[in-house]
């Protein structure tokens, strides 16, 4: 694994370099115009949460049932890399929001739901850190239950606001590219490349300190 | 005893401020931009450039704290090895 | 032998509390409590804001069943109970169902008081439909408990574990009080509004399920060292 770190870096930063020239060529959307244009880092930071929670779900469940520390190192890096995009996607939403609906927030469902995830992994991070001996096992149950919750969370949101109906702001552009394609592949790529890379170096961080533990553990023998 | 008051204050202040802040009543609809009176539009450019910006400071700083504590955990592993060599194996 | 150890397990908890009756007292005048903050927050000139009544109700059934989880696994851990039904050859998962049946139970006692005093409080038409808040009840009950026995229990060796509760349980319940106070919300429009009644408590339902599956689930692998 880190041996992909610097072909890895370097195609995030080819990414990165090129995804501003493309947002900035890209067209005008109708009625939000420039503000609009913080979509394209703001649906690949959700996209790269979303991932989070895919690997840390998985490895939660790798690690509870196998007993695996290296899943437990992957999960535990997966959460905070969730913490991590998901706080920018809450902080580029509203502010998004704030131009285009006028008010910083409006319990739109999916930035309700993304929040909610983003709190139950907070809550994990904070288990980890604070829970004392045995809160591995406890914080990969947070996160399998976490998971397992998100689709209700997102029905029951949804329904809870579309009661007092509000027109969906989010424009179609999957529908109607008009060369807004390229630029959200491009950022999404770019995103997704990011996760890579920062978990890799997370769980390398985890491996030393386990490694570190390890050692003190030999020592008191 | 001067610089508790001062804290004191200084965190009174930044608390005013969000109370401040209050948006303008929220629409309910979608109103296209040129609909709207003049005291409403606010400027984009600031917006958009906070976001983007936001994302470098985050990334930045989750990279910066990895990278403080992998030099901690080399730092201790260190002083762990020289201890085992100075101890006499 | 499932069922039996469950009973038992619930017997056990029974007999213990009925001696005192102190976890019920004390979470019941707590939930009343709760009850009469939110009221004297939420009601302005003799009004209380509409669907005041289903919210305040789950919320207090939230934070006092929070609170019962608290205490409930407080006693365990004081008297190492908990460890020694572990080393008993008894089928883990039983362990857990009969946790969570002497939770249920004690947060039904505290409805049973809460129901009437919030209709009383707010007027609201609580008796309109009883049994469809008898279900929904039941099962938003349930699925907060099945979160709540899971993660009180795994808790009882953390040394913060009195604050670290609400943090992880709140986040993972917000459906159930969303489908809870929507749901009660329904049934409490003149006329009761049925069809809407009914799929929230459908969802509720299906997150019982759920919920209780990946509890039984992992409980084992949490519970062993």
């Amino acid at each position: 694994m880190k041996k992909l770190f610097g072909p890895l870096a370097v195609l995030a930063a080819v990414l990165f370099a090129v995804a501003p020239f493309l947002i900035a060529n890209a067209p005008y959307e109708s009625t939000m115009l420039l503000i609009q244009k913080i979509f394209y880092f703001h649906v690949p930071s959700w996209i790269g949460m979303y991932c989070g929670l895919a690997v840390a779900a998985v490895a939660s469940v790798w690690y509870l049932f196998k007993g695996s520390k290296a899943a437990d190192r992957y999960a535990v890096s997966a959460a905070e890399l969730i913490v991590v995009f998901g706080l920018n996607g809450l902080i580029s939403g509203p502010l998004w929001a704030r131009k285009a609906w006028g008010v910083w927030w409006q319990w739109d469902v999916k930035l309700t739901s993304a929040l909610l995830l983003w709190l139950m992994f907070v809550a994990y991070l904070l288990v980890r850190k604070y829970g004392g001996p045995g809160s591995e096992k406890l914080a990969a149950a947070v996160a399998i239950f976490g998971a397992a919750v998100s689709p209700f969370v997102y029905v029951s949101v949804n329904i809870w606001r579309t009661m007092h109906p509000k027109t969906s702001v989010v424009p179609d552009i999957i529908k109607n590219p008009q060369g807004m394609a390229a630029p959200l592949l491009v950022s999404m790529a770019a995103f997704v490349v990011l996760f890579i890379l920062l978990l890799n170096l997370r769980v390398a961080l985890a491996e030393r300190q386990d490694a570190l533990d390890e050692l003190y553990l030999a020592l008191e023998d | 005893m001067i610089r508790r008051f001062c804290v004191a204050v200084m965190s009174m202040l930044l608390l005013a401020a969000p109370l401040a802040a209050q948006p303008p009543q929220g629409q309910s609809e979608f109103v296209p931009v040129n609909g709207l009176p003049e005291s409403e539009k606010l400027p984009a450019a600031p917006l958009l450039v906070v976001a983007y910006a936001v994302f470098l400071v985050l990334m930045i700083f989750y990279v910066w704290t990895v990278w403080r504590r992998l030099n901690k955990v080399e730092a201790d592993m260190r002083a762990l090895e020289q201890r085992t060599v100075k101890g006499g194996r | 032998m499932f069922v039996r150890t469950a009973l038992l397990i619930l017997r056990k908890d029974f007999a213990i509390e009925i001696k005192t009756l102190e976890i019920v007292m004390t979470t019941l005048f707590f939930a009343v409590a709760c009850v009469l903050v939110f009221s004297f927050a939420f009601v302005r000139e003799g009004q209380a804001p509409p669907d005041a009544a289903p919210a305040i109700l789950w919320i207090a059934v939230a934070f006092s069943g929070t609170l019962a989880l608290g205490r409930t696994f407080e006693r365990e851990r004081y008297a190492e109970t908990l460890r020694a039904l572990l080393l008993a050859p008894s089928p883990r998962p039983a362990l857990y169902i009969g946790k969570l049946l002497g939770i249920v139970v004690l947060l039904a006692l505290d409805e049973l008081i809460l129901v009437p005093l919030i209709a009383f409080l707010f007027g609201a038409p609580m008796f309109g439909r009883p049994l469809l808040l008898a279900a929904f009840l039941a099962c938003g009950t349930v699925a907060f408990a099945a979160v709540g026995t899971l993660f009180a229990a795994m808790l009882m060796r953390s040394r913060t574990r009195d604050v670290l509760l609400p943090i992880l349980l709140y986040p993972i319940t917000v459906p159930v009080i969303i489908c809870g106070v929507r749901g009660t919300a329904a049934l409490l429009a003149s006329p009761p509004d049925e069809p809407t009644a009914t799929m929230w408590l459908a969802i509720l339902f299906a997150m019982d399920v759920v919920f209780v599956t990946l509890a039984l689930w992992t409980f084992e692998p949490l519970m062993s060292e």
